[in-house]
């Protein structure tokens, strides 16, 4: 890790991300598809910024999404969130919000049952960003 | 703070087996930790970090949360509704507080 100055708060990395996302899969590299994340290209206010994935699935005991994880590699720590679906959820979608410190790169990982991971990414401007201080 | 009150926006009744869109939002300052106070301490964390969703004991979704999700938590996700019941939510905070919630749906 390169120093920091004092008074400035650490920022995660793309290498702090990397490391999250094979934490998440088991060392499996995500394929492009099968997972939208839908984001506004701009924020306003990174105090609440709206954020929704989707994953193409039947959503059925065979074959379904087993969870979802969001992370943001320009925050403090790059985790967000983690979605965990069953196939009572009907279809693998989900919505919240979430702070963005400064502008970055926000990137959703799909794990299905049968292990295979997907993976989506959008870079998110933010004009105020979310962490205060 | 007194316990934060949840709003939960669902569908009172359903078709067998439709999918139906949930909604909800908490009050919680999800105090992230990253934050000083005016004599440049810092804040501790305390956030509620996890959220469920069951129908009739069976888990439907759930989302573990970070310090990066904004305060007052917003979810919308999908439920098969397979017959009628009952929806239970749960929230917990760091502070090992649990927050829940109930409604009841009808399959006609």
């Amino acid at each position: 890790a390169t120093a920091l100055p004092f008074g400035m708060p650490a920022f995660a990395s793309e290498e702090d991300t990397q490391k999250h996302i094979m934490e998440f899969t088991g060392g499996k590299t995500p394929e492009a598809g099968k997972i939208t994340l839908d984001a506004p290209e701009i924020a306003e206010n990174g105090n609440t910024v709206p954020i929704g994935v989707t994953v193409d699935s039947p959503m059925t005991a065979d074959s379904y999404v087993e969870s979802v994880i969001l992370l943001a590699d320009g925050n403090p720590s790059p985790g967000v969130a983690t979605f965990n679906f069953t196939p009572m959820s009907g279809t693998a979608a989900a919505t919240t919000r979430m702070r963005l410190a400064k502008t970055q790169n926000v990137v959703a990982v799909a794990k299905m049952n049968d292990g295979s991971v997907f993976m989506d990414q959008k870079q998110i401007k933010v004009t105020i960003g979310g962490c205060g201080g | 703070m007194s316990t934060p009150k949840p709003r939960v926006k669902l569908p009172k009744s359903a078709a067998k087996d439709e999918i139906i869109t949930i909604k909800t939002l908490i009050s919680h300052d999800m105090e992230s930790g990253q934050r000083k106070d005016k004599d440049g301490n810092a804040i501790p964390r305390k956030i509620l970090n996890t959220f469920t969703c069951e129908f009739n004991g069976q888990a439907v979704f759930s989302c573990n949360m970070e310090p990066a999700i904004s305060a007052n938590p917003y979810f919308e996700f999908n439920a098969r509704v397979p017959e009628s019941g009952t929806f239970k939510f749960s929230w917990v905070d760091d502070d090992g507080t649990v927050i829940t919630h109930e409604q009841d749906i009808e399959v006609k």
